[in-house]
Parts: structure tokens; C-alpha cells; sequence
């Protein structure tokens, strides 16, 4: 229990390590000029997840790899794709893993038809319940 | 010595449960009809001890804590001789088995109160109560001397301890985890009471006014204790974020929507007499969501399903304990229910119509919330990953939640039973105006998301819809338990303000600056005045001299930090808050990035205007209030009844003691 403590704190420090070594690529942490498309950016970076991080949005991770993609996202935006196009690109690189933003396929549907479901209940239950009933006589106090 | 002074204690109360569960379960079966049973005496004072027990057996592991008792495999595994006296206490719930011995002394806590406090229920009903609380207690004292005791000794003390995760050295965790903690558990005594009155039948106006205060004070805490949270991620995690639907935000959420139904139903209840199944539904639901949330977070599974599935003890262990008191209690559920009438039925346009609405909004959003948290750790099973985060959870919860506020707006305006929109057709267009008129505005001044748009345009409708129910009346003679709706309503518009805000007018800068630079955001002028090293008791750092003034104010300086502890090994990023009335300037410092053409040094600085962020907590403070407001309204009144109840009873018997003596008297007039 104790060695696989430590082996977790040495995975923990490797990316630290690795951090303070090789200098984060140009648009990891800079802006781009044009600031609509900057705003696109960021949009497009919050639903993006840091992929060695728990739960993390690029935008928010200190990870080398999370500065990586900024950058793939930043320069990609500037070159005239569309966030779309982006996000496609990363999916087809590291899988629906990387996107916050499920879109719908055979391994996702669920996510979309369960709430589809709970919409159909709601209003089973309310109607059930709420259909012009009369009030019962004697009811009040 | 100490931390076998905790163990045993441990072991003691889990006795005492085992006493509490028999005794007021042969109370139940054994009571004579109107009599006591012999059995009866039991389980309450077991209740009591056991609390004091749990309390003893986590103040060993505080003490443990404090002194840093290297011997215990607990303290050497997340403690750490140089860290500040306050996160060594802190300490002690920041890991597994810590927090499971908070949880279960929390538990026990609640339980004494209850069996020390309660005594408006008839006694069957409180009985089979203590029985259902001494039942969950024991399975959670197994747990923890099972698969968790966490006052374990090393065969050797280690030399020095590991640490405690920086990110965790913070005053947050002070608050944080044990008022969430006393919410979450708190909702025990919900379910207690819940099945107690299932069991015994006795689903009544009274019983949902014994458990209103109850609902409400764990709901108190729920919500304090997410708001804390939530502040503490959003100027702890040093990216300005402050909420994210990350699985254990939701862990917490889901009890919250469930307690919130919860209050509401057993208010309808208790004024009513109606919605008794749901009341009794909805009092399963929100603790079962609550051990659901301990299962999710403690269990592993989280972090990942594989590490899960390897080192699956602790997690089957709460999976079994969950499967066991959720599938009981939905078994006694079903075969009661039938017994249990639905109660006193009301028009669609009543204040109780409303009130279902929205519980089955909270319910619905709950669903999503559910869903969304287990659909990537169902497929991650089948090696298939998937992530679901704010841009899935944020439409699918307010197709939801924007009917819920429409409802939530008009509802306290409605009349019990039965009434007719056009009773209160002034406020119903005063209202759609504020709506129209704000979204109309808004979208004409500001390019913002629909979300946020509509945000905007019902928290307007909300704060004016919060004070209403007070037009009229005289303040002086409002209930106070009515200040508490108010006051949590207009809370909930505050909160749902600061959200929108936040997410439409949130001004980032990302700048790499050296010494003497200004950079501006929003309408802020930040200067870099100098970065220094510091050191502090248990890491260093470089910090930050920011010169933030606004427009052409006078400065004030700001001193972000980067951090790196050494035991553990991690970086941290501590930023630094400006607070104005109208929002918050947030900024942090990351590392040095190479050197300008004059040879200075460039650090990479953070920063963000967010107008009106804090409304967000203000407003979950409000909510808070009021929740408070109304248990002490409603404790008070119940109070009051029981003494007039009292002082009758005393004349009634004093006129009989008189009507008995010598002399005869004439009928006392009533």
C-alpha cells in the first residue's frame, strides 16, 4: 500500500519535472491578437478535457499537455478552421475522450435519449397528477 | 494509547447500534396497543451513548492528528511534523479513512440528537425511527472497522510522515467537508423518519412537522456547504472556475436537489395533509443520494474504474451497504404504499400544483445530474471513455430548471387547494413585463449566450417575484418562517445573477510581463512591480507585487503566489482576490518565461475581470439564511402550540381537580 503511494507521488512529480524542462509551445499561454477569435478559443478550450489531468478543461490545467493543445487550438483557429473543425481533429487524435461536449454516436447515445425519456415522464407525471381534477369536498380547514 | 482508546470506543458504539436497531425494533413489534413496550427504554439512551462514543473515537484521531503520532499508519501516510497546526487538525478528514470516521461520527451525532430531542412523535413511530438510524449507523461502523480503521499502527513508527496534498492546506478544508458532511448526513435523520412513519403508518400532518426542522437544518448545511465549496475550488484551484459538474460537485448537488424537493413536499404535508407518498419517496431519495455520493467519491471509482475494479473492497463494501438500505427501503416503500393515501388532492393552479412542478423539475434535473455523472464510468467499464461536462449539463439541466423558475416566480403568489390565474392577473403581467423588458434590454446592450441571456432575465423576475408575497401585509406580523422563503427565494435570484454574469462578462488576460510592465483587462491597469522568493513553513515560492488600480483609482497591491511544497512534491497556484462591489479581480502567476529584449525577466501572468462573481455566494449565503430563518420560525410556533396544548391541559386539569373537591360548583363556562 505504502510503495504504491510513493509510485503516485513519483507520477505526481514526473510532469512537474518534465514542466520546468522544455519551454511550452508559443500559444500555449498567449493570446491571439484578434480578440472575437481569441474568444472562440477559449470557448473551444473550456470543452476540451486536460487528458492527463482529473477533470480539467485545457483552459484551466498547468499540464504540458494541455499547453500543447492550447496551442494546436490557438494556431489551428488563426490558420481559418472553425472550432468544429478543431474539435474534430483533437476527437479523431485522442477519441470522444477529449471532448466535455458529447456528440452523439453509438457509444453516446444514451446521453441523449435518456433525458428524452425523462421529459416523456415529466410529463406523464404531471399530467397524472395535475389533470383537471375536482377538489374533494371537505378538503379544507 | 489513544488511538486504541478511539478504536474501542468505535467498537462500542457499533454495539450500541446493534442494541439501538434490536430494542427499537422489538419495541415496534412487541408494543401493546397503546401501552409501552418493555423494549421501549433502549434505543434511545443507546442512541445517545453511541454519539458520545463516535465523538470520542474521533477526537483520539484529532489528537493523533495534533501531536502527529507517527505511529499510527494514518497520520504517517498524510500528515507531516512541519505543516501549521491548523492543517494538521485539518488533516485529519483529508483522506479516506479520516473522513469516513467524520462521516460516521456525524451520523451517530445525529442520531443522539434525535432520540435526545425528539419527543412530539408517538413512540411506535420513533421507535421503529431509532431502529431504521441504529440499522444504517452499524453498517457504516463495519465499513469503517472492516475495510477502513483509521487507527491502524505501523509495526514500526515512520521517521517522518508523507504530508497532506497542498491543494488541501487551506482554511477551506476547515469548513468545507464538515458542513457538508453534517448536511449530508443529516439527511439520515430524513430517511429515519421517513421509514419509521412508513413502518408504523403513520404518514400525518404531525409526523412532516417533527420532520420539517430536521429536512431543514440538513438542507441548511447542504447548501452552506456546497457554497463554501465552491468559493474554496473557484480561489484554491487557481482558474477562476467555480463550478464544473466535476463528479464529486455533483456527489453534492444531488443530495441538495433531492433535500431542496424534500422540504417542500413535507411542507405541502404538513400544511395540507397532501403528497404524503412523495414526502416519503423523496426522504429515501435525498439520503440515498447522499450515500450514493459517498460511494462515488470514497470508493475510487472516480478516479478510475480499472484502479477501482482492482482494488475493489471499499467500494463493494458501500456498494452492498447502499444496495441494502436503498433496495429496503424501497421494499418497505412498495409494500406500504398502498396503505399510505395519497392525502388531500388540489387544482393544477394551487400553491401545492406549484409546488409539485417544481418538485418534479428538481426531480428531473437530478435525472440529468445522475446520468451524466455515472454514463462515463458505466462505459469506462466497457473501455470505452466518454466525458460529460458543462456544455452537456448546462442546456440539459435548464430545459429544466427555466420552467422550474417561471413556477417558482408565480407559485408563493397562489392560493392553498385551489385558485385561478386571474385572482392574481396584476402580478402575473407585472411580472411577464420585468421578463420581456430585461431580455429585450439585455439583448439589445450585451452579444451574450441565450443561457446567460435568459439567466439575467429571471434572476430580475425572481427578485421581484421574492418580495411579493410580502406586498400587503404588515412586516411587523409576517412569520418568520414566510421571511425564509422570501429570503432563500431572492437568494436563489442573487445566485443565478452572479452565475450569468459571470459566464457572459468574464474578462480573461493572459500576459507574459516583466518588472515595471502594465497590462490592462477590462478596465483595470495591472502592473508588475517585482517578483520575489518566499518561503513559508512548508514550501517556497515566487511571489508576485501587482500594482491593480482601476481606471485612474488609486493601486492597490495584489501578491499572487506560485508554490512548490516539498512533501509532498506539487505546485500550487495561489491567487490572489481583488473584491469590489461589482465584481472580483482574479490574479495568478505562472512561471517565468524567458527574458525581454532588455535582459529582464517575463513571467507569465493570469488574470480576470468577473463582474458580479461573488453574487453567486452572497446568494447561497441568502439561500442559507432563509432555510435558517424558516426552521427557526417553524420550531418556535411548534413550540408556542405545545405550551398553549400544555396550559390547557393544566386548567382542564385543575377544573377537574376543583369540580372533584367538596364543595360543588356551578359548570365552569368554556
Amino acid at each position: 500500500m505504502r510503495a504504491l503511494l510513493f509510485a503516485l507521488f513519483a507520477l505526481m512529480a514526473a510532469p512537474l519535472a518534465a514542466q520546468d524542462k522544455a519551454p511550452p509551445a508559443p500559444y500555449a499561454n498567449v493570446q491571439l491578437e484578434d480578440a472575437a477569435l481569441e474568444a472562440q478559443a477559449t470557448d473551444l478550450m473550456e470543452t476540451l478535457r486536460c487528458l492527463t489531468c482529473q477533470s480539467q478543461s485545457i483552459a484551466d490545467s498547468d499540464a504540458p499537455i494541455a499547453g500543447d493543445m492550447r496551442h494546436q487550438v490557438r494556431v489551428r483557429l488563426k490558420a481559418g478552421q472553425s472550432p468544429d473543425e478543431v474539435r474534430d481533429w483533437l476527437v479523431d487524435r485522442y477519441g470522444d475522450y477529449v471532448t466535455y461536449t458529447p456528440q452523439v454516436s453509438s457509444t453516446t447515445w444514451p446521453l441523449f435519449a435518456v433525458p428524452a425519456l425523462v421529459i416523456v415522464l415529466v410529463l406523464l407525471v404531471l399530467w397524472r397528477r395535475l389533470r383537471g381534477r375536482k377538489v374533494q369536498e371537505g378538503g379544507g380547514q | 494509547m489513544i488511538p486504541e482508546i478511539g478504536l474501542a470506543a468505535l467498537w462500542l458504539a457499533a454495539a450500541l447500534s446493534v442494541l439501538q436497531l434490536v430494542a427499537g425494533a422489538l419495541s415496534v413489534k412487541e408494543a401493546p396497543a397503546g401501552g409501552a413496550s418493555p423494549f421501549a427504554f433502549y434505543a434511545r439512551p443507546a442512541a445517545v451513548v453511541q454519539a458520545l462514543l463516535a465523538t470520542v473515537a474521533f477526537a483520539a484521531l484529532l489528537y493523533a492528528f495534533a501531536v502527529t503520532d507517527l505511529s499510527v499508519k494514518l497520520v504517517a501516510t498524510n500528515s507531516h511534523s512541519a505543516k501549521p497546526l491548523l492543517y494538521k487538525l485539518t488533516g485529519t478528514w483529508g483522506n479516506h479513512e479520516g473522513s469516513m470516521l467524520l462521516w460516521v461520527a456525524v451520523l451517530a451525532l445525529s442520531g443522539g440528537l434525535l432520540a435526545g430531542l425528539e419527543r412530539r412523535l408517538p413512540e411506535r413511530t420513533m421507535q421503529a425511527a431509532l431502529a431504521v438510524q441504529g440499522f444504517v449507523a452499524l453498517g457504516f461502523y463495519a465499513f469503517l472497522i472492516a475495510s477502513s480503521n483509521p487507527f491502524e499502527r505501523l509495526p514500526i513508527p515512520a521517521a517522518e510522515g508523507i504530508g497532506l496534498n497542498p491543494l488541501l492546506q487551506d482554511i477551506g478544508l476547515a469548513l468545507h467537508p464538515p458542513t457538508l458532511y453534517v448536511g449530508y448526513v443529516g439527511l439520515s435523520v430524513a430517511f429515519s423518519l421517513a421509514m419509521g412513519a412508513l413502518i408504523t403508518r403513520q404518514v400525518t400532518p404531525e409526523f412532516a412537522r417533527v420532520m420539517r426542522p430536521w429536512v431543514l437544518g440538513a438542507w441548511v448545511f447542504l447548501t452552506l456547504g456546497i457554497t463554501a465549496g465552491s468559493y474554496w475550488a473557484y480561489y484554491e484551484l487557481g482558474w477562476g472556475g467555480w463550478w464544473f459538474w466535476d463528479p464529486v460537485e455533483n456527489s453534492s448537488l444531488m443530495p441538495w436537489l433531492a433535500a431542496t424537493a424534500l422540504m417542500h413536499s413535507v411542507s405541502v404535508l404538513a400544511a395540507r395533509d397532501a403528497l404524503r407518498t412523495w414526502t416519503i419517496m423523496l426522504g429515501v431519495l435525498a439520503f440515498s443520494m447522499s450515500m450514493l455520493g459517498t460511494f462515488l467519491v470514497r470508493s475510487g471509482v472516480l478516479t478510475s474504474v480499472h484502479a477501482f475494479a482492482v482494488d475493489p473492497e471499499r467500494g463493494t463494501f458501500i456498494l452492498v451497504l447502499l444496495l441494502i438500505y436503498i433496495g429496503g427501503a424501497l421494499g418497505i416503500f412498495a409494500m406500504r404504499a398502498s396503505a399510505v393515501a395519497e392525502g388531500k388532492t388540489f387544482a393544477f393552479t394551487s400553491r401545492e400544483g406549484a409546488l409539485v412542478f417544481n418538485n418534479v423539475m428538481l426531480t428531473a434535473i437530478l435525472a440529468i445530474v445522475l446520468l451524466g455523472t455515472l454514463y462515463p464510468l458505466l462505459t469506462e467499464a466497457f473501455d470505452v471513455r466518454v466525458s460529460v461536462g458543462p456544455p452537456y449539463f448546462n442546456p440539459a439541466s435548464a430545459m429544466f430548471a427555466i420552467p422550474m423558475f417561471l413556477v417558482m416566480a408565480v407559485g408563493p403568489l397562489l392560493r392553498w387547494k385551489q385558485d385561478t390565474a386571474g385572482r392574481i392577473n396584476r402580478e402575473l403581467a407585472a411580472l411577464v413585463a420585468i421578463l420581456v423588458v430585461a431580455a429585450v434590454l439585455i439583448a439589445l446592450l450585451a452579444e451574450i449566450s441565450v443561457l446567460a441571456l435568459l439567466g439575467l432575465a429571471l434572476a430580475a423576475v425572481l427578485a421581484i417575484a421574492a418580495l411579493l408575497p410580502l406586498r400587503g401585509r404588515k412586516l411587523a406580523r409576517v412569520p418568520t418562517a414566510t421571511w425564509g422563503m422570501v429570503c432563500a427565494h431572492f437568494g436563489v435570484a442573487v445566485a443565478l445573477f452572479g452565475m450569468a454574469s459571470e459566464s457572459a462578462f468574464t474578462e480573461e488576460k493572459l500576459a507574459a510581463v516583466s518588472a515595471g510592465e502594465t497590462t490592462q483587462v477590462g478596465d483595470w491597469n495591472v502592473t508588475l512591480s517585482s517578483v520575489d522568493a518566499v518561503a513559508g513553513p512548508n514550501w517556497t515560492a515566487m511571489e508576485a507585487r501587482l500594482s491593480v488600480a482601476r481606471g485612474e483609482g488609486a493601486p492597490t497591491v495584489l501578491n499572487p503566489q506560485s508554490r512548490n511544497f516539498w512533501s509532498p512534491v506539487q505546485a500550487t497556484s495561489e491567487s490572489a482576490l481583488l473584491t469590489q462591489w461589482d465584481g472580483q479581480l482574479y490574479a495568478t502567476i505562472g512561471q517565468s518565461v524567458g527574458v525581454d529584449d532588455d535582459g529582464n525577466e517575463r513571467w507569465q501572468l493570469r488574470i480576470w475581470w468577473k463582474p458580479f462573481v461573488t453574487f453567486i455566494w452572497y446568494g447561497g449565503l441568502l439561500v442559507g439564511f432563509g432555510g435558517l430563518l424558516a426552521m427557526v420560525g417553524r420550531i418556535r410556533d411548534d413550540l408556542r402550540r405545545r405550551k398553549g396544548v400544555q396550559r390547557r391541559e393544566e386548567e382542564q386539569a385543575d377544573i377537574e381537580e376543583l369540580n372533584a373537591g367538596p364543595r360543588t360548583l356551578p359548570e365552569p363556562a368554556e
